[in-house]
């Protein structure tokens, strides 16, 4: 296996699209070396992308939160400016495995990784993210949301790779949330993850992503669920007839981590319960 | 000289918490545990597993590898004896299959590379064909008349004729007439209740690194618990001397009965007899979950009466267990410790061992009882609530005491129930308002505690420090206590001794360390070797000063005359007679080998408070305490430390622990991940009672703490869960899943 660990942007597309053996970018590796350790990849080359400096960016640019690829989700989980901002996309980057995986990890790598169950996904879709992506024809833009193919799976080419996440500036107004259901505290994989972005006009949501996730085989956009609530306060039979429908939006599985009628059951509950958190967030800030 | 009658009131260390010895090495990263052992020319070892629970091996093709250079040695079960009979036969069949797969992950042969990454490469040349046959995971299902069966003739004489194959042992336990007992009942409760298999759980991975020199002397470092039973069992499958099979224990990240149990040590000395090189073997966290042993999963049926004013009228319990794919499951511990902690005049207590296709059960934490304390103790907890009883009151009421009946036969000596139940009583937690939402469950448990052969060695330096050898490996500080133990016998400071656990080829046999045994037997008999030190001291001081050995006694740390006759003579220190031993008759060494009796039962009660969200079924607990009879507490830090690790064993085992196998037995959750042992986090700060009733057959009182802090955790908490969730749950975990689903059925 051979190991390369460019510097610059410019060497990485060259090292990453001349090879044309199997490949596997590392990031944080939390999700890579795991693989390698249980055999699960095997890779002919490895290219760590942490030493190049512009994509340790975190900043703002052009009316775009822009994260870079190598930065780390304990960097996000202590920007306090972008928290303020995105208290949902720092909820999900903040349950990503313990401080020390946290240390590690990358929420580039989570997004490319594509796991069903990534925590770091439903927030980014939820608040219509975009992702940077270069190769050998140069870079182009893509939102997260049509970039994921399905499980473990990106719409990428061969020599392209991710250099930085774009996330609109919050609108007035406005405030997202993300919660997870696992059977324990930390340290486990989401049963149902539930992203909500929204924004209030005179008490009112005027405005609402609902995207579910780990109940498909990518993360899922309840729209008729959001529809149900824009005009409203969340009163009970809104938020009765909204957990309803996020239930039947829900394609689960049934597997070890609970069947499919437990996990539609914690859909309608995570989207309420993030929901009713993302309304009183943005009441607080209107 | 009597040094037997040692007073066990008046202790200076005993009961204090000095600082572990092995605390550096272990927060600095320095401790030597199973894996990090390393020789020249060392070999890394893989095992090919089977991918089948149950199938018959037609054929092993190797030929791939004979030609490839970087595999120095293959082996399958032709490297092993062939004439074993008995358990050797079953571990011998458990570490490499035979004729057939019996359970996923059974081992199927073995290589030796000089990388790790080429053995693992290695195993997938080795083409295996295999004929499936039909297979069964579930207790229940394994005893029924169409059931596939493991293995024709494995069943002991105890199992009545004519039953199925599977069915492999029998036991009944009990007194007085319980049909007459349930006449005289006012409320009959029955009920069926199943638990899970359960894995230990241990952090650190089974590991060793062995030699084996063609003349068949071994060299083995292991993580174990019980080194000298890896030297027995070694020997005997690969057809070798036990003496010639030199063991080390290393450092051991966790065992909990899981490391008593033999998996690859044989495998690894086979490769290194063949490759002539020593093998490293270090398990996965997969194959720790395929192919070692968890605790047996459960059926169980209780049925018990009770009058009004809560006296226990009958009671009666059936447990079927199921092993794995050989015979040994602790049925008989849960049908003798169901009902221990109640003076019942009626009881009958049956238990069932049956084979499935699972790996083989190993010891896990005071096995069978804590499955069976959760089946009588919902029980118990159902009646309070149907005839408005207090909890702690329905248990004194039908308590054991000194003199009671067991319900497993014998009469119990001095025992401490009573004692934790009237601490629960007075408790703050028992008093503390319970929150709206939360539930309160209560539970007793006993575990028997045991002896053992057991060999220590007590050496003084010359410099008057004493270093101190055992054989039991040291999995719950026993080498802190035994310190203590000496310290507090000879006198000098704790400091100044040494405790080693020695190598088998050091001390005489000594057995596991398991049944809670070592702080008693292996404490007892560092107690006795420094009494004969004490011993030898005297008659060395005696032959210094040209007296008798009546003439000298021993007093705090000092030999003296005894009185007047015996002439004006310095009272002699450790020091001093340590300095000159050499000159006036050689090292002096304090010895003692036995098989200690008089292990002491023990019991405990827990209180738990438990809070369910009905929207998700998350649990989460609120509060825990656990209150035990330690006997006496030699090091109470590490008594507590037992206590809590058995309450958060339990936590996990009750919540989310579970061994989950698809439609072709094949285990889907072979890993830390989806096999969900508590995180700190979903933990409450434990709190602890410690009650000392002394143990009439330990000199300072010590009964073993380790396993019976495990016992009620489970019926604990179902019964906490069950009233916050407002429905009785009967099947473990209580997974959120799980408790969705009995929420619904429950609501019709
Ligand atoms: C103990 C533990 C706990 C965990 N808990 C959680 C959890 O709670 N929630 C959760 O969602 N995840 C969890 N994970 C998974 C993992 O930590 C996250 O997915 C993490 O965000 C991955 O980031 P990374 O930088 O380490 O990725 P890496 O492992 O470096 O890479 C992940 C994948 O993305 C690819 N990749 C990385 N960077 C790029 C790029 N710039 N362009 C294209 N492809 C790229 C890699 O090739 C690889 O396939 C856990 C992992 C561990 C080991």
């Amino acid at each position: 296996m051979k190991y390369e660990a460019p510097e610059t942007i410019d060497q990485a597309i060259d090292i990453y699209s001349k090879f044309n053996g199997s490949k596997k970018i590392l990031a944080g590796g939390t999700d890579v070396l795991v693989q390698l350790r249980t055999d699960i990849v095997r890779p002919e080359m490895v290219m760590n992308i942490k030493k190049i400096n512009s994509l340790h960016e975190f900043c703002i640019v052009d009316g775009y939160w822009k994260i870079g690829a190598a930065v780390s989700a304990s960097k996000i989980t202590k920007n306090t400016a972008f928290i303020s901002e995105w208290p949902g996309i720092a909820e999900g980057v903040g349950l990503i495995g313990s401080t020390q995986i946290q240390n590690r990890a990358t929420l580039v790598g989570n997004l490319s990784n594509a796991s069903p169950a990534a925590d770091g996904i439903p927030a980014l879709v939820a608040a219509n993210a975009k992702v940077e992506i270069v190769g050998q024809q140069g870079s182009r833009v893509k939102d997260v949301y049509s970039l994921i193919e399905g499980p473990g799976k990106l719409h990428l080419s061969k020599d392209e790779f991710i250099t930085h996440i774009l996330i609109p500036l919050q609108r007035d107004r406005s405030a997202d949330c993300y919660l997870r259901f696992i059977p324990r505290t930390e340290m486990d994989i989401a049963v149902v993850g539930c992203g909500v972005n929204l924004s209030v006009k005179n008490q009112s949501i005027s405005s609402a992503k609902i995207v579910l996730g780990a109940v498909g085989p990518k993360v899922i956009f309840a729209d008729e669920a959001a529809e149900l609530v824009l005009n409203s306060r969340l009163d009970k039979d809104v938020i009765l007839k909204l957990q309803r429908m996020c239930e039947e939006i829900a394609t689960p599985i049934s597997d070890k981590r609970g069947s499919i009628r437990f996990r539609r059951q914690v859909a309608g509950v995570l989207a309420k319960r993030a929901l009713q958190k993302a309304y009183a967030r943005a009441l607080e800030v209107s | 000289m009597a040094f037997d009658n040692v007073s066990a009131k008046s202790f200076k260390v005993v009961g204090t918490r000095p600082e572990r010895p092995d605390g550096i090495e272990k927060v600095t990263g320095q401790a030597r545990f199973g894996a990090d052992a390393y020789l020249p020319g060392m070999l890394h070892g893989a095992i090919l597993r089977s991918p089948h629970a149950h199938a018959k091996i037609l054929s092993i093709d190797i030929s791939a590898l004979e030609n490839d250079k970087s595999v120095k040695a293959v082996v399958t079960r032709n490297d092993f004896e062939c004439n074993l009979t008995g358990e050797d036969w079953n571990i011998l069949e458990n570490i490499m299959a035979g004729e057939k797969a019996l359970y996923d992950g059974h081992a199927i042969a073995a290589v030796a590379c000089s990388s790790l990454l080429e053995a693992k490469d290695a195993l997938k040349k080795i083409i295996v064909q295999y004929e499936i046959l039909p297979h069964v995971t579930d207790v229940e299902e394994a005893m029924k008349e169409n059931a596939p069966v493991i293995r024709e003739g494995s069943a002991r004489s105890s199992v009545p004729k004519g039953m199925h194959p599977n069915i492999v042992g029998y036991h009944e336990s009990g007194h007085g007439d319980v049909e007459a007992g349930f006449k005289e009942a006012d409320l009959i409760l029955e009920e069926n209740f199943r638990t899970e298999a359960a894995h230990q759980g241990y952090i650190e991975p089974h590991a060793c690194l062995a030699t084996m020199m063609p003349d068949g002397k071994g060299e083995v470092w292991c993580c174990t618990q019980g080194h000298f039973n890896v030297a027995k069992v070694c020997a005997k499958l690969l057809g070798s001397d036990a003496s010639q099979i030199r063991v080390t224990a290393s450092e051991i990240g966790g065992g909990f009965g899981g490391k008593t149990a033999v998996f690859i040590e044989p495998v690894a000395l086979a490769l290194s007899k063949k490759a002539t090189h020593p093998v490293k073997i270090v398990m996965s966290r997969n194959e720790i979950f395929r192919a070692t042993g968890p605790t047996s999963s459960t059926s169980m049926h209780v049925k018990i009466g009770m009058k009004k004013n809560g006296k226990i009228t009958a009671a009666e319990g059936t447990f079927k267990l199921q092993g794995g794919a050989f015979p040994g499951s602790p049925m008989a511990e849960s049908a003798m410790c169901a009902f221990a902690p109640y003076e019942l005049d009626n009881v009958r207590s049956v238990g069932w061992d049956v084979m499935c296709n699972r790996p083989k059960q190993a010891a896990y934490r005071a096995p069978g009882s804590p499955m069976a304390a959760f089946a009588v103790e919902s029980i118990i907890d159902e009646f309070c609530k149907r005839l408005k009883l207090d909890p702690i009151e329905v248990r004194l009421i039908n308590a054991v005491t000194e003199g009671s009946k067991s319900s497993y036969g014998p009469k119990f000596q001095r025992i401490g129930l009573v004692e934790t139940l009237e601490a629960a009583k007075s408790h703050p937690h028992y008093a503390a308002p319970i929150e709206r939402g939360v539930g309160r469950g209560i539970s007793c448990g006993f575990w028997f505690n045991f002896g053992g052969e057991t060999c220590v060695s007590l050496a003084l330096s010359e410099d008057g420090t004493a270093s101190l050898s055992v054989g039991t490996p040291d999995i719950g500080g026993s080498r802190a206590s035994m310190s203590q133990i000496v310290s507090e016998e000879l006198n000098i400071p704790y400091e100044k001794v040494r405790a080693t656990v020695a190598d088998t080829a050091t001390l005489g046999y000594n057995e596991i360390s398991h049944g809670s045994r070592v702080t008693f037997a292996t404490g007892l008999a560092t107690i006795k070797a420094a009494q004969d030190m004490k011993k030898k001291l005297c008659l060395r001081a005696a032959k210094v000063w040209g007296l008798d050995e009546e003439a000298v006694y021993w007093e705090e740390g000092y030999v003296k005359p005894a009185g007047p006759n015996a002439g004006d003579h310095e009272p002699l220190s450790i020091a001093d007679i340590a300095k000159t031993m050499g000159r006036t008759g050689g090292p002096i060494v304090g010895h003692y080998e036995a098989s200690p009796e008089g292990a002491g039962v023990s019991f405990a009660t827990h209180i738990v408070d438990a809070k369910v969200d009905k929207e998700t079924g998350f649990t989460s607990i609120e509060r825990y305490t656990v209150i035990q009879d330690a006997g006496k507490a030699i090091h109470p830090s590490y008594v507590e430390g037992q206590f809590q690790g058995g309450a958060a064993q339990g936590i996990g085992w009750a919540l989310n622990e579970e061994y989950i196998y698809d439609k072709k037995g094949i285990l889907q959750n072979a890993g830390f991940l989806d096999y969900r042992i508590p995180v700190a986090s979903d933990l409450p700060k434990i709190d602890t009672e410690i009650i000392e009733v002394p143990n009439p057959g330990h000199p300072y009182g010590v009964r073993g703490v380790g396993e019976t802090s495990i016992c009620p955790p489970l019926a604990a908490i179902a019964n906490a869960v069950s009233s916050s969730a407002g429905i009785r749950m009967k099947q473990l975990p209580m997974s959120p899943p799980k408790i969705l689903e009995a929420m619904d059925d429950n609501n019709g």
